[in-house]
């Protein structure tokens, strides 16, 4: 027994002359939340859709749980949990009875039904509400119900295909806590997300676009070994955001530009140098500038990064 | 080893649940086929009777009366109206008061007495094809009828009897009175059903599409063919509830017994179900909205079930390639089996074939289903 819960190798997978996924190559580590980010359309979903058992791959295989997805996809099947942005749930049913639904597809049934039947309406806060319908719950509650459902059968590895999309913050926050026992039960989480302050929660990232892998490491990892040169955030006096953006990015020296909030983040070659030229870039558009620190740079500023440097700068800047 | 069947339990379950929860569907599949044979038994019938006549007779003597007597005292026409012209026929006609007309002319009687030929006219309101040719057909039989007794009369006066050189007496097996209703209550059990099963369960891999819960179902052990069979077994069910209704129906309105084995004609109509079903099932195989599936179902089932199979219009009327194309009807050899054996009492042998027909649609729709559903998932 390894303690990989997921093994993938050269995984690939065209659609005629369009590849979704290209080549790619990871490892999921037993009991570890692995977060799968990407933009829409970046290969995600099909990457999970292989790993499911789903869909055969072009080239490359996977094991899941040790079952190889393209010669043992029931085996696979049964030893995994799935749950997508779409909560799954039938809004005709009660709750008690998709419960019992989702658990008779997985042959379950009597004592062992009935015990899980417990957790998950402990755990989705639904007490009290087994007979009522699905689709009179609200989004949050519908969510964990969904989770619930999905992992009914205990499964070791669950798939989470952007499971947060559609509810509100709080149901977000519980949510991620949710996962982090599923987490501490040794349960392996994979999780696609494009929510970047999600992705701090995982144990391990990766990042998707175009189909190809582009980076994979903790969030503190990528944060420290992809940026190496320094990140400046810029503290305007005034709401000028826009125009500062502009006058900055058309400036040789600014390796990257981009807006968080009021400020601006920006990559140059050497600290103290560029903290002069930003200074006096935007001075000389009548900009004044309130202050300029050195940063950490954030998640967001890394895949940006990255996004930038495989794309061309084109593509960089309408991603800004 | 688990009984084979178990993995279907939850899903059909869940349907029937669903399906309870659902008026619509529930009305659709069992209200709607007891009102379309109340309606259609009552509406669809092609007996000709009281037929509105209009009689003209410019003899006015015994024996002008003595033959229309025999226009008067059948069930086929009702005497409506006295007419003194052709202008008050022709004004009848157009208004739809009056379909046929009989003219006796003046001297009718007396011409007869004399043994001179005599022109009985009939006219009859061609706009409606089907009522004029019965009229016609029961116009002329029952005057040759009237003409060959007076002959007969004649020859008995002299103390002769008519030798007939052809002695016509038809004898109409099955349905003797010919009463459409025989005709049409089997047939309708096959296109009611074709029609629900088809709706219905195109509707339900659509909606568990359209919802998100199929892709949960595809990844959970379930094969295909399970969901399939899980999906098809209670709309068996319940079609076969509706089927028996529309059988007692058919027995307590308009008297349409069963001849035949009950046992058999179940099975035709298990069979018919099925190939109902697989189509439905095919079809939301390859859809992704409910309303396409819909349409879809309504023109797949509807059109041929009415047209093609011979339902209401005989197929060997038909132009050859209609005919060929008949054969995608799966009604078509439904009606075959059914009408065999509700009204003739046949045994297998008789319509084994019609029968593996049906047999090969099931199979050929529901296994199509199945391979569709896995492609689906990629």
């Amino acid at each position: 027994m390894t303690d990989r819960a997921i093994q993938v190798t050269g995984l690939t997978k065209r659609f005629g002359k369009f590849t979704a996924v290209d080549d790619v190559s990871f490892d999921v580590r037993r009991g570890e939340i692995f977060g799968f980010l990407g933009a829409n359309g970046a290969g995600k979903s099909t990457t999970i859709r292989m790993l499911c058992g789903l869909l055969p791959p072009s080239a490359g295989t996977a094991l899941v749980a040790g079952f190889d997805i393209r010669t043992q996809p029931e085996e696979v099947k049964r030893s995994i949990g799935y749950m997508s942005q779409r909560f799954s749930l039938y809004d005709d049913l009660t709750v008690e009875q998709n419960i019992r639904f989702y658990g008779g597809i997985y042959g379950m049934a009597g004592d062992a039904l009935a015990r899980r039947k417990d957790w998950v309406l402990a755990m989705a806060d639904l007490r009290g509400r087994e007979q009522s319908l699905t689709g009179t719950l609200s989004g949050g509650w519908k969510q964990r119900l969904a989770l619930g459902c999905a992992i009914l059968h205990e499964p070791g590895i669950v798939f989470l295909d952007e499971p947060t999309g559609g509810v509100d913050p709080v149901s977000r926050r519980n949510f991620w806590e949710l996962i982090n026992t599923l987490s501490g039960e040794g349960i392996t989480v994979l999780v696609t997300t494009h929510f970047l302050d999600e992705a701090e929660y995982c144990n391990h990232i990766i990042l998707i676009n175009a189909g190809k892998l582009i980076a994979s490491g903790s969030p503190s990892e990528l944060k420290t070994t992809h940026v190496t040169q320094p990140i400046l955030e810029v503290r305007l006096d005034g709401g000028a955001i826009v125009e500062a953006l502009e006058t900055v990015r058309a400036s040789p020296w600014a390796l990257e530009t981009s807006v968080f909030g009021t400020s601006l983040h920006v990559m140059v070659a050497d600290e103290r140098e560029g903290a002069r030229l930003i200074t006096g870039a935007l001075g000389g558009a009548g900009i004044a500038v309130r202050r300029i620190e050195r940063i950490v740079p954030s998640l967001e500023d890394v895949f940006l990064y990255l996004l930038d440097r495989q794309d061309g700068p084109a593509a960089g800047g309408a991603a800004a | 080893m688990t009984f084979p069947l178990r993995p279907l339990k939850p899903i059909i379950v869940k349907e029937l649940r669903q399906v309870r929860r659902d008026p619509t569907s529930l009305g659709m599949l069992l209200a709607l086929p007891a009102a379309i044979i109340i309606l259609v038994g009552y509406a669809l019938n092609f007996d000709v009777k009281h037929t509105a006549m209009v009689i003209y007779d410019q003899d006015r003597t015994p024996g002008s009366r003595a033959f229309l007597d025999k226009f008067r005292h059948t069930e086929y026409f009702d005497e409506q109206y006295d007419a003194r012209s052709y202008g008050e026929i022709e004004e009848l006609f157009l208004r739809g008061r009056a379909k046929i007309a009989v003219v006796v002319p003046a001297e009718f009687a007396s011409r007869l007495a004399a043994g001179e030929d005599v022109h009985v006219q009939i006219l009859v309101d061609g706009s409606d094809a089907n009522t004029a040719g019965q009229a016609v057909a029961t116009a002329t039989r029952l005057t040759s009828d009237y003409a060959t007794r007076l002959v007969a009369d004649a020859f008995a006066l002299r103390g002769r009897s008519l030798p007939v050189p052809i002695d016509f007496q038809p004898r109409i097996w099955y349905n003797p009175d010919l009463i459409s209703s025989k005709f049409l209550v089997p047939g309708l059990i096959g296109f009611i059903i074709v029609l629900t099963a088809v709706i219905s369960t195109s509707l339900t891999v659509v909606r568990e599409k359209e919802r998100g819960t199929m892709e949960q179902l595809m990844v959970s052990p379930l094969r295909p063919l399970e969901i399939i069979l899980g999906k098809t077994v209670p709309y068996l069910g319940i079609s076969l509830i509706a089927a028996s209704a529309i059988l007692v129906l058919g027995y307590l309105l308009f008297g349409v017994e069963v001849r035949g084995s009950i046992l058999f004609l179940y099975a035709a109509i298990t069979m018919i179900i099925l190939g109902g079903l697989g189509q439905g099932l095919l079809i939301s195989t390859v859809t992704d909205s409910q309303q396409v599936a819909f349409m879809i179902s309504v023109f797949s089932s509807l059109l041929p079930s009415f047209l093609l199979s011979g339902f209401i219009f005989p197929i060997a009327t038909m132009p050859v390639f209609l005919q060929i194309i008949s054969n995608l009807a799966v009604n078509k050899f439904f009606l075959i089996v059914v009408r065999s054996v509700m009204l003739k009492g046949v045994s297998f042998t008789a319509v084994w074939q019609p029968f593996a027909s049906m047999a090969a649609f099931a199979a050929l729709t529901l296994g199509l289903s199945a391979i569709r559903m896995r492609k689906r998932s990629v």
